[in-house]
C-alpha cells in the first residue's frame, strides 16, 4: 500500500478509479464509500468547479442581447440625444446670458453642413492628412517612448541621464513649441509632426518607466532560479510586467497626440482637420466649426479605442484576474 | 480523515505520464553545506545581524525543516542557499561547489505567489526547461508531466489568476521541479493556505519527495508541519538568527496525518516547543536587561 500511495500522484485517472472501486469492493462499508466521495470534495477545496459554465457562444450572446448591454447603450444614446435637444433650444431661443449662443449653429444646420462636407472630397483630404500626421508621429513616439522607458526603468544611469529632460519638457504645452518648431524644421509638415510626436512621447515614457519599476522582485528571483539570464528576464518578466502600464501610456499618449496635432494645425499648414476648423471661423462658417470639432472628438475617441483594442490580446491574462 | 483527498482528484487527465520511473536525480547529489555563515544587513545604526555563524550539513535526499519564529532569519538563510543573498562571512557549498548565485540546480518555491501572471499554467511550468534549452522531451511535454503530477491537467491552459491559492502553489512546485533540480528550497510555501488545504499539500509534497529522492530544505514557523515533514528539524532563534537545536525525527515513512496522534510525534513536538520556549525566555530576559 505504501508503494501505491507513493505513485498515486503520477497515476492516470483511470487507474485511480480502479483503485477506488477496489477499496469499496474490499471493505464494502459506508465509511469507505465516503472515502471515495471525497474526490469531488477536493474540487471544493480548490474553489473552481466550472462544469456548469456556459459555452463561449452562449456567453457572447448573453453579453450582446443581455439586459445590461442594451440598457447601457440605451442610456448612452439617450444622454447624447438630450444634449442635442438642449443645444437645439439654446440656439432656438438665442440664449444669451453670459454665454452667447446667438452665433452658434443649430444642430440641424450642422447636420446639413456635415452632409454637404461628406459629399465633397476636400473634407476627406483634411481627415486623411490629420490621420497621416498622427500615425507617423504616434508610431515614432511609441517606438522611442517604450524603448527609452524600458531602458530607464532598468538602468539607474539611463534614468538619471534622460529623466531631467522629460521632467523639464513635459509641462511645456504643444502651443508653446510652435514658434521653435517652425524655426527648427525645414518644412511645416515636419514641425507639425514633431509637435504631435512630443505630445505622445512623454506619457508613453513615464508610464513605461513606472511599469518596469513595478516589476515584482519575487518574479525576477523566480526566473533567475529557473536559469534565466538578464535578457531572458527582460523579455519574459520585465516587459510583460510593464505591459499594462505601457498600454495605459499608449492610450493617454494617443489623446495628447491629438491635442498637440490640433495646436500645430491651427497655427500652420494648409490641410488637416484642425486647419479646417480654424479656417471655418475665419470664413464665418459657424456650422463648419462644429462639424470640425465633432470630427476631432470622434477621431480622437476612435483612435484611442483602436489602441486599446490592439493592446487587448497582450493583456488577456489580466482580464482574468479577479 | 483528511488523508484521502488526492492531488489528482481534480484531474481529468488524458495525457499519459511520460515520466521515467527510475529516480530522476543522480544519487549522492544535493549535498548542502552551510559553512560558518553570517549574514548582516545595513551599516552603522541600521546594522542588523540576521544570521549568525551558522553551520549546517544536509545529506543528499534529506528532508530538513527550518523552524523558527517570524523575523528570525529563516528566509535570509534559505536565500543564501538559493544564491539571492551573499553571506557576509562563510559560504554555502552545494555538492562541494561554492554557491555564487541562483541556478536551476536549486528549485525555489516562494512564500508568496510567484507564478508569472501572463503565462498559463503550462507556460509557467515549461519556462525552466525552455530556458535551459531542453529539446527532447519538449518543454511542453515536461510541463505536462509535472502538471499531471500535481493533478492540474485540466487547468493547464488557465492563467494563475484563475486558480485558487493552493492550486497556484502546486503549480509553483511543479515549476520548480520541472528543471530536475538536485535541491528543492521551500520558504513557507503553505503559509498562506487554510489548514485543510495545507494538510493535503504536505502529504502530497511527501509523495513527490518520495518519488524524487531530492534534497528538500523547508522553512516553516509551524511545529506540526516541521515534525510531520522532516527527517530533521532545525530550530532557529532570533537576534542574532542561529540554529539552537538539531532535532532528528525518526518517524516511519510514508507518513500519514494520523501520525500526529503518535506518541513519538508528540514527544518530538514537545521537544521543539521546549527549545523555542527556552530561547524566547532568554531573548525576553535579554531585552529586559
Ligand atoms: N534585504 C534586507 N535588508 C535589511 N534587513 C533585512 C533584509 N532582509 C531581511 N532583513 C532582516 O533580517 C531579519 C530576518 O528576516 P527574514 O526575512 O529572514 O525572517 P524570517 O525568519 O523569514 O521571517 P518570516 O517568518 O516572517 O518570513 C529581519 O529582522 C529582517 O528585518
Ligand atoms: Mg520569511
Amino acid at each position: 500500500m505504501p508503494q501505491n500511495l507513493a505513485h498515486a500522484v503520477a497515476e492516470q485517472p483511470g487507474d485511480r478509479q480502479h483503485h477506488s472501486d477496489e477499496t469499496v469492493g474490499d471493505a464494502g462499508t459506508a465509511a469507505e464509500a465516503s472515502t471515495t466521495d471525497a474526490t469531488p470534495r477536493a474540487e471544493v477545496v480548490d474553489g473552481l468547479d466550472r462544469s456548469d459554465e456556459p459555452g463561449l457562444l452562449t456567453r457572447l450572446l448573453q453579453v450582446l442581447i443581455g439586459p445590461s448591454f442594451v440598457m447601457t447603450w440605451f442610456r448612452r444614446s439617450l444622454a447624447l440625444a438630450l444634449g442635442v435637444i438642449v443645444w437645439h433650444f439654446a440656439v432656438a431661443t438665442d440664449f444669451n446670458w453670459y454665454i452667447n449662443f446667438e452665433n452658434v449653429a443649430a444642430p440641424s444646420e450642422v447636420w446639413a453642413s456635415l452632409t454637404k462636407q461628406l459629399s465633397g472630397s476636400m473634407f476627406y483630404k483634411h481627415i486623411a492628412v490629420s490621420l497621416q500626421r498622427i500615425l507617423i508621429a504616434y508610431v515614432l513616439a511609441a517606438v522611442v517612448g517604450i524603448s527609452l522607458g524600458l531602458v530607464m526603468g532598468r538602468s539607474r544611469i539611463a534614468n538619471d541621464l534622460v529623466m531631467p529632460f522629460v521632467e523639464l519638457f513635459r509641462p511645456i504645452p504643444a502651443v508653446a513649441w510652435i514658434p521653435l518648431a517652425i524655426l527648427m524644421w525645414p518644412t511645416e509638415e515636419g514641425s507639425i509632426i514633431y509637435i504631435t510626436y512630443l505630445g505622445a512621447l512623454f506619457p508613453i515614457i513615464l508610464n513605461t518607466v513606472s511599469g518596469v519599476e513595478q516589476t515584482p522582485e519575487v518574479l525576477v528571483r523566480a526566473a533567475r532560479s529557473l536559469g534565466a539570464g538578464r535578457m531572458q528576464i527582460f523579455r519574459h518578466v520585465v516587459l510583460p510586467a510593464a505591459l499594462p502600464n505601457i498600454a495605459t501610456g499608449l492610450a493617454v499618449g494617443m489623446g495628447v497626440a491629438w491635442f498637440s496635432l490640433l495646436a500645430g494645425e491651427i497655427i500652420s499648414g494648409q490641410y488637416g482637420i484642425g486647419y479646417f476648423t480654424w479656417t471655418a471661423y475665419h470664413l464665418i462658417k459657424y456650422d463648419d466649426i462644429i462639424v470640425g470639432m465633432l470630427t476631432i472628438g470622434l477621431l480622437g475617441t476612435a483612435s484611442t479605442l483602436a489602441v486599446r483594442l490592439l493592446m487587448a490580446p497582450f493583456l488577456k491574462w489580466q482580464r482574468k484576474a479577479r | 480523515m483528511l488523508n484521502i483527498i488526492k492531488f489528482n482528484a481534480t484531474a481529468g487527465a488524458q495525457t499519459v505520464p511520460v515520466m521515467p520511473k527510475q529516480p530522476r536525480v543522480k544519487p549522492d547529489t544535493g549535498n548542502i553545506k552551510i559553512d560558518n555563515v553570517s549574514i548582516s544587513f545595513g551599516r552603522g545604526e541600521q546594522h542588523h545581524l540576521a544570521v549568525s555563524e551558522t553551520s549546517i550539513e544536509i545529506k543528499p535526499g534529506e528532508f530538513v525543516c527550518i523552524l523558527g519564529p517570524s523575523g528570525c532569519g529563516k528566509s535570509t538563510l534559505l536565500n543564501a542557499v538559493a544564491g539571492y543573498v551573499k553571506p557576509t562571512r562563510g559560504q554555502v557549498l552545494l555538492d562541494g561547489k561554492a554557491v555564487t548565485g541562483p541556478g536551476p540546480d536549486r528549485g525555489m518555491v516562494f512564500q508568496q505567489y510567484s507564478l508569472f501572471p501572463w503565462k498559463t499554467v503550462r507556460e509557467n511550468v515549461a519556462f525552466g526547461p525552455r530556458i535551459l534549452g531542453r529539446a527532447s522531451p519538449t518543454p511542453e511535454a515536461i510541463a505536462d508531466t509535472f502538471i499531471d503530477m500535481v493533478g492540474l491537467t485540466k487547468f493547464a491552459k488557465r492563467y494563475p489568476a484563475e486558480l485558487s491559492g493552493g492550486m497556484q502553489q502546486r503549480v509553483g512546485i511543479a515549476r520548480a521541479l520541472a528543471n530536475y533540480p538536485t535541491v528543492l528550497l521551500m520558504d513557507e510555501p503553505f503559509g498562506a493556505l487554510d489548514s485543510q488545504t495545507r494538510h493535503v499539500m504536505q502529504e502530497n509534497l511527501l509523495k513527490i519527495w518520495g518519488e524524487f529522492g531530492i534534497t528538500v530544505l523547508f522553512v516553516t514557523h509551524d511545529i506540526d508541519e516541521a515534525v510531520f515533514l522532516g527527517d530533521r528539524v532545525l530550530v532557529m532563534s532570533a537576534s542574532p538568527g542561529k540554529i539552537i537545536a538539531d532535532i532528528p525525527v525518526r518517524l516511519p515513512r510514508p507518513r500519514d496525518p494520523d501520525i500526529a496522534l503518535d506518541e513519538d510525534f508528540m514527544r518530538i513536538k514537545r521537544l521543539c516547543h521546549e527549545r523555542i520556549k527556552q530561547e524566547s525566555m532568554r531573548a525576553f530576559d535579554q531585552q529586559n536587561t
